[in-house]
């Protein structure tokens, strides 16, 4: 058979640029590690390059245990984009909470190859492989302030729910295959959509539903997250609630769209009742949250909610909404965690009240937490209002009542949102020394902020190229 | 270079937004460095309008087949809005007029404006003003337009009220804004049904689709309804009469902002928003009719208004309104070319005027009553001359730039009415009368602040260069700038027109019969404020008619008027309102909110920290979806509305 290694490019740099990185700590003397975050970004820029260079690589290996395609393209950019964001962002913090340990890097570099397998994952074993990969690498990093009892603590609870995630995965996967007689996504779309719903396809489907809605903090399945957001070090954070959180929906479109399109009518109204528990849940708890973290947990509960919206309908316009909206959740998500982080570099606090006057000591920090949140809240001109709009506007007219509770919980998290803004504007510094950031920081907060003003005022480039990844999806 | 001005024509108005960018967050603490680099994008950008305009009067197909090219701005299933350029021979004349004016005014403000500590803040605000406006000009889709317009009104509020420290200014921008956003919410109700009906906002699109208005199942008397919807929003722009009451206020902001509103921005857009949307109103002879009564009420009553007061650049304000009344008159009569051409001139001479008087204001230190100057013309002969040259062009005076424009209007004014329009030729006396009104009063008020005797009080010189400058350039265009358009070589109206162009035999009667009242007016106002050193005669009359010069001056207590109906009546509803706020919907907010915020709390507590909590609830909702779908799943369907139930 053949085997076209050349659709594996991206995926083997990751493997090599991860190994080198590792090594590279392993043979540097301990003074000079520093530059090995700068390796790994300048790494992970190349790969990214890469990647968009391959945007048009179309193809399927191992008789679909692997695809190719632009709609795993686009998560592969969301992936990198992410990491590299991430790890440009909190170098200083990485250097002064994390004792520097070059670990960190290269367990970055492998839970994106994880996200980016996930991504392009074409049956139930690749898929279980990157999502363990992914995972795995996570409940490292989770638990990677090792001197703080809490940074251990969450890594302790992410371990456990995580392994009994898996195992859900893992027992809905037999089922289906044992109702369909495949593991391979394209021919259970075949099979079920030949055959009737049989009940074992259905407690397989049931199984995915809720292993997937862990790994997007979906409500009922959300309990870990807002532990764990706080525990863990803040970039790890970031990136946990947006590349865990974006390639969970990619498998998620890819199982139920594109796999169980047979059984629409049994899952439709299962996540939309999801959707709907995540939005209540995760605004109104947000609500009484003092710390920001578990703020920015809630709302990212929230959000999880806003993107199952576009998966009710498993329409091309919806799965397009879905990815403009993890593209630009990426940059708000982003720019508020390094927010966090850099405050915490100086504060060492991470409760709302220390955010006083953050305005007259960070101008920048204030101006692009600020941005960020009321994109999340989804005002007008910034990118989450587009996005809420493509997400809300795809849905078809039986789940108009999902619409109205959106708009109704969107209002509703404005409300904290601003609790935050007023916060940081209104109130007097205790202490008015500026907060120097860093120049790194600056420039990721400038790009997170450029970008969630730009996808506001001009969202059709990201729109259309998300629209052709979309109908890529179809092309099978 | 034209090729590349042509298809770079967004450049025009980015560049001053670039210069608004750049002030504000870089140079914002070097008032000189400020001002440069706003003059430096505008000059720029009026040398690319420049070759666009040469690009486009070299090229006739343009006439027909506007350049228009446009970009996706954001689209899904059966809504898309592209934003573009579209460059005519319209489009064109107002880039290339805007610009200059702008630069112009910007060069002139280097002077009129040194030493403000707001000096870089201002020249951002005009940087932001000349880029909407531009932008607002060459947009190819009306939502495009829209944005820009409010961007206009927000700039000309940020102007007026310039001077916060003036609470006359504050008030002054306050009536600006909401008055202008009372015509604004008229029109965008008027460009949503436009949306909804035609599905697109694109101007192209439009004027494809609203001459077949039948096809998609509207009546005459709706579209009539969306065409006044659409005129609300000029009114308000354009200070037409009824909401033209913020217009003589906007001269609170500083000089050059009043020229810039009152001559190449704000002011004009709305005009040329109805130039634009002419294919809409020339569908419903109603909506044309209103707009040419509205547009000739508003001049003659502006004028009879103008005549009596006494501030320099009141009487401006009040001579401004009442010209754009004259070009929606034409608009209204269905000529483009006339309502454009008059757009074209008064620019010059409006901004030319308006500068003067700012040259006079800072030449006496803002004394501003025309009654306390007189004699200036012998101190600051450049300002002198240049605003008699200004006083010759609006009365209409040949070859002056206004008398042709003016000619032009009571042209077709008077053919509207032999075509056997009811009323038609009530409208050509108001036109006519007005033309005497002006002459007269603008000549008033140059021989009371220009000649005669001078005032011991008065120590007036000649402002500087910076300032005298822009004066001389725009003399001489207000000048000539109306010989393209002369009836014998009428090359204005080959390239600007709707429908067919113009092709009218020079009407020597009517030229003559406009000379006439011209030359009757500026006589009345020689005998009156010249020739009579003590001014006796103009007192008498003023004693004899005094109600009338009392309701004259006091502008018709238009605004008592509505100063009435604001206190009496929305001040009273606005209390019932309270009331009901206060007591009802607070209570509901109030309770939602705390409900709401309750519900966050108790839901808190499901929150234990305890991994085995976690779990539980993880493995329960698990075991709860299985049951309900594998039991009841079809009642479930059903009562959440699904579709495949």
């Amino acid at each position: 058979m053949h085997f076209d290694f050349s659709l594996l490019t991206t995926e083997l740099s990751m493997f090599i640029l991860g190994l080198a990185t590792f090594v590279l700590g392993l043979v540097v003397p301990s003074r000079s590690r520093r530059g090995i975050g700068a390796f790994a970004l300048f790494g992970l820029l190349a790969v990214l390059g890469l990647t968009v260079l391959n945007w048009d690589q179309q193809g399927v290996l191992l008789n679909g245990m692997y695809l190719v395609d632009r709609y795993a393209m686009f998560f592969k950019i969301l992936c990198l984009s992410t990491a590299i964001l991430v790890i440009f962002g909190s170098l200083r913090y990485v250097n002064e909470h994390l004792g520097n340990h070059f670990e960190y890097y290269s367990t970055i570099v492998f839970a994106t190859l994880g996200m980016m397998v996930i991504a392009s994952a074409g049956d139930f074993i690749s898929l279980y492989l990157g999502i363990e990969l992914m995972t795995i690498s996570f409940i490292i990093l989770v638990a990677f302030r090792s001197q703080d009892g809490k940074s251990l603590e969450a890594g302790i609870k992410y371990l456990l729910q995580a392994g009994l995630s898996s195992a859900v995965i893992l027992y809905g996967f037999s089922l289906i295959y044992a109702a369909t007689g495949t593991i391979v996504i394209l021919e259970v779309a075949h099979a079920t959509l030949q055959g009737q719903a049989s009940p074992l396809l259905i407690a397989g489907m049931v199984m995915l539903v809720a292993g997937l809605g862990f790994k997007v903090s979906a409500v009922p399945f959300h309990m870990w997250s807002p532990d764990v957001y706080e525990g863990a070090p803040t970039p790890v954070t970031a990136f946990l609630a947006v590349g865990s959180k974006a390639v969970s929906f990619a498998a998620l479109l890819r199982l139920f769209v594109a796999g169980l399109a047979g059984v629409h009518q049994q899952w439709d109204i299962l996540v939309a009742v999801l959707a709907a528990l995540s939005m209540i849940i995760g605004n109104l708890v947000a609500i009484p949250q003092t710390n920001i973290k578990r703020l920015l947990a809630y709302s990212s509960i929230a959000q999880a909610g806003y993107l199952l919206v576009g998966l009710v309908t498993a329409s091309p316009a919806g799965i397009k909404a879905v990815m403009f909206y993890s593209f630009l959740y990426v940059f708000a998500t982003v720019g508020a965690f390094t927010v966090v982080a850099v405050v915490y570099n100086k504060i060492k606090s991470d409760e709302i009240a220390d955010y006083a006057g953050l305005v007259q000591r960070a101008p920048l920090a204030a101006a692009v937490m600020l941005i960020c949140l009321l994109s999340m809240a989804g005002i007008p001109p910034l990118a989450g209002f587009v996005g809420k709009f493509y997400l809300f506007s795809t849905v078809v007219s039986g789940y108009l009542w999902l619409v109205y509770l959106g708009l109704i919980m969107s209002m509703i998290s404005v409300y904290y949102y601003l609790r935050v803004v007023l916060v940081m504007f209104r109130d007097d510094p205790k202490d008015p020394a500026p907060i120097e950031m860093g120049s790194a920081a600056n420039i990721t907060l400038i790009i997170t902020m450029v970008a969630t003003i730009f996808l506001g005022i001009y969202p059709n480039p990201l729109s259309e190229v998300a629209n052709s990844a979309a109908i890529s999806f179809f092309l099978k | 270079m034209v090729d590349f001005a042509l298809t770079h024509a967004w450049l025009v108005p980015l560049l001053p937004a670039l210069a608004f960018v750049i002030i504000v967050f870089l140079t914002r603490p070097w008032p000189k460095l400020s001002g440069a680099v706003s003059i430096a994008a505008m000059f720029s950008s009026f040398v690319l309008a420049s070759s666009v305009a040469y690009g486009v009067f070299t090229n006739p197909g343009f006439i027909e087949r506007p350049l228009i090219y446009s970009l996706r701005w954001f689209g899904m299933e059966g809504f898309t809005v592209d934003v573009g350029v579209m460059l005519d021979p319209t489009s064109a004349m107002m880039l290339f007029m805007v610009s200059m004016v702008a630069t112009l005014i910007q060069i002139y403000s280097t002077g009129y404006m040194h030493g403000d500590p707001q000096y870089s803040v201002f020249f951002s605000y005009l940087s932001l003003f000349a880029a909407s406006m531009l932008g607002l000009v060459i947009s190819s889709n009306l939502l495009q337009m829209f944005i820009l317009w409010e961007l206009v009104g927000l700039c000309s509020f940020l102007l007026i009220g310039f001077y916060t420290f003036k609470i006359s200014a504050r008030e002054a921008a306050k009536k600006a804004f909401i008055t202008t956003r009372i015509g604004d919410f008229g029109m965008l109700l008027g460009l949503l049904f436009l949306q909804i009906i035609f599905g697109t906002l694109d101007l192209a699109g439009l004027a494809e689709r609203v001459p077949h208005y039948e096809q998609y199942g509207i009546s005459l008397g709706l579209l009539t309804l969306i065409a006044i919807l659409v005129f609300i929003g000029p009114i308000g722009k354009s200070g037409q009469f009824p909401l033209h009451v913020w217009l003589p206020d906007a001269m609170e902001g500083p000089t050059p902002v009043s020229a810039l509103i009152h001559a190449a921005t704000m002011v004009v857009a709305g005009v040329y928003l109805v130039g634009r949307t002419l294919f809409l109103f020339s569908e419903v002879p109603g909506a044309a009719e209103v707009i040419a009564f509205i547009g000739a009420f508003t001049a003659i009553f502006a004028a009879t208004i103008a005549i009596t007061q006494r501030e320099i650049k009141r009487i401006l304000a009040y001579s401004t309104v009442s010209q754009l009344g004259y070009m929606m008159l034409a608009l209204g009569v269905g000529s483009l070319s006339a309502g454009m051409f008059h757009l074209w001139t008064h620019a010059f001479f409006k901004a030319l005027m308006f500068l003067g008087a700012g040259s006079v204001l800072h030449a006496l230190h803002d004394k501003a009553d025309v009654w306390e100057m007189g004699g200036l013309i012998k101190k600051m002969p450049i300002t002198g001359w240049t605003f008699v040259i200004g006083g010759l062009a609006i009365a209409g005076i040949p070859p002056f730039a206004g008398f042709w424009s003016k000619d032009e209007i009571l042209v077709v004014t008077l053919e509207y009415a032999r075509q056997g329009h009811a009323l038609g030729y009530l409208l050509f006396f108001l036109a006519s009368f007005t033309a005497l009104l002006t002459a007269f009063y603008m000549w008033r008020m140059i021989f009371l602040t220009f000649f005669g005797k001078e005032k011991p009080e008065n120590h007036p010189h000649e402002s500087p260069l910076s300032m005298t400058f822009p004066l001389l350039v725009l003399a001489a265009l207000a000048a000539v700038g109306g010989l393209i358009g002369t009836p014998w070589a009428n090359v204005w109206g080959k390239w600007i027109h709707f429908g067919h162009p113009h092709h009218g035999e020079p009407n020597y009667g009517l030229m003559f019969f406009s000379v006439a009242l011209a030359v009757a007016g500026i006589g009345l106002a020689y005998r009156l404020y010249y020739q009579d050193e003590e001014k006796k005669l103009a007192k008498q009359l003023a004693e004899r008619y005094q109600p009338l010069y009392k309701l004259s001056y006091h502008k018709y207590y238009i605004d008592e008027l509505y100063q009435w109906f604001t206190r009496q009546v929305v001040d009273a509803s606005a209390a019932v309102f309270y009331w009901f706020d206060i007591h009802v919907v607070d209570n509901i907010v109030n309770g939602l909110a705390g409900a709401t915020k309750l519900s966050g709390q108790g839901l808190r507590y499901f929150h234990t920290g305890r991994i085995q909590t976690y779990a539980l609830v993880f493995f329960l909702a698990l075991l709860v979806i299985t049951v309900v779908l594998a039991f009841g799943s079809p009642t479930l369907a059903g009562s959440m509305g699904g579709v495949h139930s």
